[in-house]
């Protein structure tokens, strides 16, 4: 007979009342006032869906939805490329390597809304360093303005702040290529672009389909740093899904709507994590498992 | 394919003082043009070094390398025509086989239709002509290392090829075809080739002659038979063989004593001038003795072992182990008996207090 | 202790690692688990530990039912081929560890006698990272041994040591195996070093258990070709055949009389080391031309090409042959192996024992 030791639920409890108290109550909150309009803190009436039917005719929500897509998908295809070549290009072993990898580390230890606030500041053609430079080289400037320069400020915020992350991810897997691929390679004749075509990104795949994942979902639900920069503005031009839903939740009171819409939100994200999770698994059995030896 | 020349050493600092600063110790050797060679011995000898420094991977801190009597020691691999097959197979990943064997010819700006030529040639000789068009990641480690080996036969103007405990990751019964494989390579080719592995059956069964190392020193080089029968020094005699060859201590008092007994038989004059030496006999020439014939001992056997294709009967003469090999049609002692060992004949050999032989 | 495993299964998704197979190993002897890589042995291994559950059958220890049982609660104790040990603790703590947790006494005195028996007294201070390969696996062999567990699994433990010392080894932990009572069970693909070790074997392959028995048994009558090719090194000859009431007929024409044979289509199994080129009376000739001849110092090894396809035969010492050279190989009929045309073995040669 299998003995069974009952004590370690007791350990287990305190973490339970903790995840209860911050993550499943307020969740079980959310869904509950997604299927009712409060019109009062007295007065609740049950609707049933149709809150998520009028959130999903929203033609504001729909803007806002393109703009965030368009956003991520702006984001990797920057970050990525940029990261492996920065990966590429770090010093690989001495103090060289420490010293370079704590100086890209840096950008990833501030705080979010500080990064907004260095942006905001730095990109004022006033008192910012690169605000006055751009206006000085006579480029009109204004990310106030216009959405273009808003959209470009927030792009290059973003691949300012999490490039080192990609670089970081791609500099490990980099290390983790042994050195026979590399004088295989030499003794083959390959040019330096042949090596990393058939050598290096190919061994990245594992470390890039982690860096794709974790980007796409940070950038889809980014908040803090475009808030802090523009305000969502000029008008709705960098308003992305989590700033929309903001506006509605605390902005409007529209708390039935805003929580249906939370959990559309929240599926989405559950549903792009699937599939690239799924993906990522399949790439990872049919590659190459080297048998360690020796 | 070329003939190597190599003197050289390679230290681990800029002044060398003691041997243990060596990684190799100053050695003068050749490989001839379209020879067979290996560099056989335990990890941390050296061979591996010196594989990488004739491939051009490695620089030796002095001396000199030459391919054809050129001087090569500043060429890098490539410069210097060698190919190499590593310890796991190293292959590309995205490729088919087919575009994998043909990578260093398009490198090098090779016609297509030449390069179709010869990936089909080379195919067909590593029998995986059916597999061409096959993702290369999918297949098993052997015909992975084949891959990784016909990469380095496709060139027509290889100088060498230089292999690195090839068979390592491959199965028993499949590390039989592979070795038959390059020996019939080699005698199609005739290509340079050298191997370097810690398993002496390897390289007794592919190379011409082999160089025996340990602690960064070439001990011997020979052919396999002159290894076996005449190994010029006990480490030679211990690292060849399975098991390896007997020692027993011996020294002359009036004629030979092995063991601490007195031994009649043949023995070379020279022993009566060693002083304390040792006495060397392989366990496939070790006799099962009649009592008190010249030139056998006693000994008590200790574990008798059935090992399909012979018997290995260990046993204890003395304080000294002494092991035997009988075939499989014998009748082998039984855990207990004392037997009689003719240990002293035609095979035997002699080694003085350095290890090296006398006779 | 009595390892019992009933129609014990692993699947893993749609595909089988293990197929249902019924084990009960000797206790206290060595078994060895034979086959290639990727056979099963180490699915099996973490099986009988505990390490994983099966999808089917049972695993039983002295009759008492454990499967599902984690494995520490098992007191098992395992060698891997990586040399693992704990890198942050001294040699002495990693032989003691576990003694340590089960808070047994006398701590010093067991550490350094293992040591001393595995030859790691002059490191016991040193860290397993300053030690060669071959330490590091003795202090993990000293480890195991400390546990004094009742079952200990050894998966492959040598293949990442040089040829040399792996004899060395192997020869230590026969005597190691033999001075102490517990069940071992050793996996390995090389048929030499089953041989070497003695005990019995199991022969698996593709996930399939083929036979049990003692060591010699097994491989002078293994129960089917499968066998016959997992367990031989140099690989069997293989060569079909027609059998009759004579015997079975060679496509060469030569006939080994064989009794109680019905009409039907052979295979016949002939060892490398039954052949021979010197002719002894009532032997059968095959001829042919020599492929290639490997010469490893005690043995000779010569593929020869012969009516009956390529033939390998093991002889004794050195022996130089021209490529292409003709060449009789000869065979005692008495050392002929039959398998059925389902590959089951009809007639083995009459093995002798020590």
């Amino acid at each position: 007979m299998k003995p069974v030791n009952q004590k370690a639920w007791l350990l287990v409890l305190p973490v339970v009342l903790c995840v209860a108290f911050s993550a499943v109550l307020p969740l079980m909150t959310v869904v509950n006032y997604s299927v009712q309009d409060i019109i009062s803190p007295e007065r609740r009436v049950f609707v049933g869906t149709e809150w998520f039917a009028a959130v999903m005719r929203d033609e504001e929500l729909h803007g806002a939805l393109l703009r965030q897509i368009g956003f991520s998908l702006a984001v990797l295809a920057v970050e990525i490329p940029l990261g492996i070549a920065l990966a590429l290009s770090m010093p690989a072993t001495g103090w060289r390597s420490s010293a370079v990898l704590v100086i890209i580390a840096i950008s990833l230890l501030i705080p979010w809304n500080v990064v907004g606030t260095i942006w905001q500041i730095y990109g004022r053609t006033d008192i910012g360093l690169m605000g006055a430079a751009l206006a000085k080289l006579g480029i009109d400037y204004n990310y106030t303005g216009s959405a273009t320069d808003a959209w470009l400020t927030v792009l290059v915020m973003d691949v300012w702040h999490w490039t080192p992350l990609v670089a970081l991810l791609c500099f490990a897997g980099l290390q983790a290529i042994p050195d026979a691929y590399y004088q295989a390679a030499r003794i083959d004749g390959a040019s330096k672009f042949a090596v990393f075509r058939f050598i290096q990104l190919p061994k990245l795949r594992g470390v890039l389909m982690i860096a794709v994942l974790l980007r796409f979902m940070d950038s889809f639900m980014i908040y803090t740093e475009p808030f802090v920069l523009t305000g969502g503005g000029p008008g709705n031009a960098t308003t992305f899904l989590s700033q929309y839903l903001t506006q509605k939740a605390v902005g409007q009171f529209d708390l039935g709507p805003a929580a249906a819409f939370s959990l559309i939100y929240f599926l989405i994200i559950l549903l792009l994590c699937f599939i690239l999770y799924n993906w990522m698994q399949r790439v990872g059995t049919s590659s190459d498992a080297e048998v360690s030896h020796g | 394919m070329a003939r190597i020349d190599l003197d050289l050493a390679h230290a681990y600092r800029p002044n060398p003082q003691r041997d243990e600063d060596y990684a190799l110790l100053p050695l003068k050797m050749t490989f001839r043009d379209g020879g067979a060679y290996a560099l056989l011995g335990p990890s941390g000898c050296g061979k591996t070094t010196l594989l990488n420094i004739i491939s051009g991977l490695v620089t030796p801190s002095q001396g000199t390398v030459s391919f054809d009597g050129a001087d090569v020691t500043g060429k890098t691999p490539q410069q210097r025509n060698i190919a190499q097959v590593f310890q796991f197979p190293v292959i590309y990943d995205t490729m088919t086989v087919a575009e994998n064997l043909a990578f260093p010819l398009r490198n090098r700006g090779v016609a297509p239709d030449r390069i179709r030529q010869r990936v089909g040639k080379i195919a067909e000789m590593l029998e995986m002509s059916g597999q061409l068009d096959r993702r290369a990641s999918g297949l098993a480690a052997d015909a992975k290392q084949k891959i990784s080996l016909g990469r380095g036969l496709v060139r027509e103007d290889v100088s060498a090829v230089l292999f690195d405990e090839p068979l390592t990751v491959i199965d028993p019964h499949l590390k039989w075809q592979l070795r038959r494989k390059l020996k019939q390579i080699h005698h199609e080719l005739k290509l340079t080739l050298v191997y370097v592995t810690h398993d002496q059956v390897e390289a007794l069964t592919f190379a011409e002659e082999v160089v025996v190392m340990t602690r960064g020193r070439a001990v011997q080089v020979g052919s396999a038979d002159a290894l076996f029968e005449r190994p010029a020094h006990t480490f030679v005699g211990h690292f060849i063989g399975s098991p390896g060859m007997n020692f027993l201590p011996a020294r002359w008092a009036n004629g030979l004593e092995v063991a601490g007994r007195p031994l009649a038989g043949p023995a070379p004059a020279a022993l009566s001038a060693a002083g304390e030496f040792k006495l060397g006999v392989r366990p496939e020439y070790v006799t099962i003795a009649s009592p008190d014939a010249p030139g056998a001992l006693p000994a008590v056997v200790s574990m008798v072992q059935d090992v399909g294709t012979y018997w290995l009967v260990t046993a204890k003469a003395g304080d000294a182990v002494l092991r035997a090999r009988l075939a499989p049609d014998a009748d082998p002692p039984k855990v207990g008996d004392t037997t009689w060992l003719g240990v002293l004949g035609t095979h035997t050999c002699f080694y003085n207090r350095n290890e090296e032989l006398i006779a | 202790m009595q390892l019992t495993l009933e129609n014990l299964g692993k699947q893993v998704g749609p595909t089988p690692y293990l197929y249902p197979m019924n084990l009960s190993l000797v206790p206290r002897a060595v078994t060895v688990l034979l086959g290639a890589t990727q056979a099963g042995k180490t699915t099996l291994m973490r099986l009988m530990a505990g390490l994983d559950k099966p999808s089917e059958g049972t695993v039983r220890v002295d009759g008492v039912d454990v499967t599902g049982v984690p494995v520490r609660q098992r007191n098992v104790a395992m060698v891997y081929q990586q040399f693992i040990n704990y890198p942050s603790m001294t040699v002495f703590d990693n032989i003691a560890s576990p003694l340590k947790l089960r808070g047994e006494g006398g701590i010093e005195t067991r550490v350094r006698s293992l040591a001393e028996r595995l030859h790691i007294e002059p490191f016991l201070q040193r860290l397993p990272s300053e030690l060669s390969g071959g330490q590091q696996q003795r202090v993990a062999l000293a480890r195991a041994l400390a546990k004094n567990a009742p079952l200990m699994l050894l998966d492959e433990p040598l293949v990442n040591l040089d040829y040399k010392l792996r004899e060395g080894l192997r020869e230590e932990l026969t005597h190691l195996f033999a001075a102490g009572d517990s069940t071992v069970v050793y996996a390995t693909t090389e048929p030499t070093e089953a041989l070497l070790l003695g005990g019995y074997t199991a022969v698996l392959d593709a996930g399939e258990l083929l036979q049990y028995g003692p060591t010699a048994e097994v491989f002078h009558r293994p129960k089917s070709i499968r066998v016959a090719r997992a367990f031989s090194d140099p690989p069997m000859n293989l060569v079909p055949a027609r059998a009759d009431d004579r015997g079975v007929t060679l496509p060469s024409g030569a006939v080994a009389p064989v009794p109680g044979l019905t009409a039907s289509d052979v295979t016949v199994g002939l060892r490398a080391s039954a052949l021979r080129v010197a002719e002894r009376p009532g032997d059968l000739a095959l001829r042919g031309k020599v492929e290639l001849a490997e010469i490893s110092g005690s043995d000779t090894f010569v593929h020869v090409d012969t009516a009956e396809g390529e033939l390998v035969a093991q002889l004794t010492g050195v022996h130089r042959f021209e490529l292409g050279e003709g060449i009789t190989l000869y065979v005692n009929p008495a050392q002929v192996y039959v398998f059925d045309p389902a590959g089951a073995l009809l007639r083995a040669p009459a093995a002798r024992s020590a």
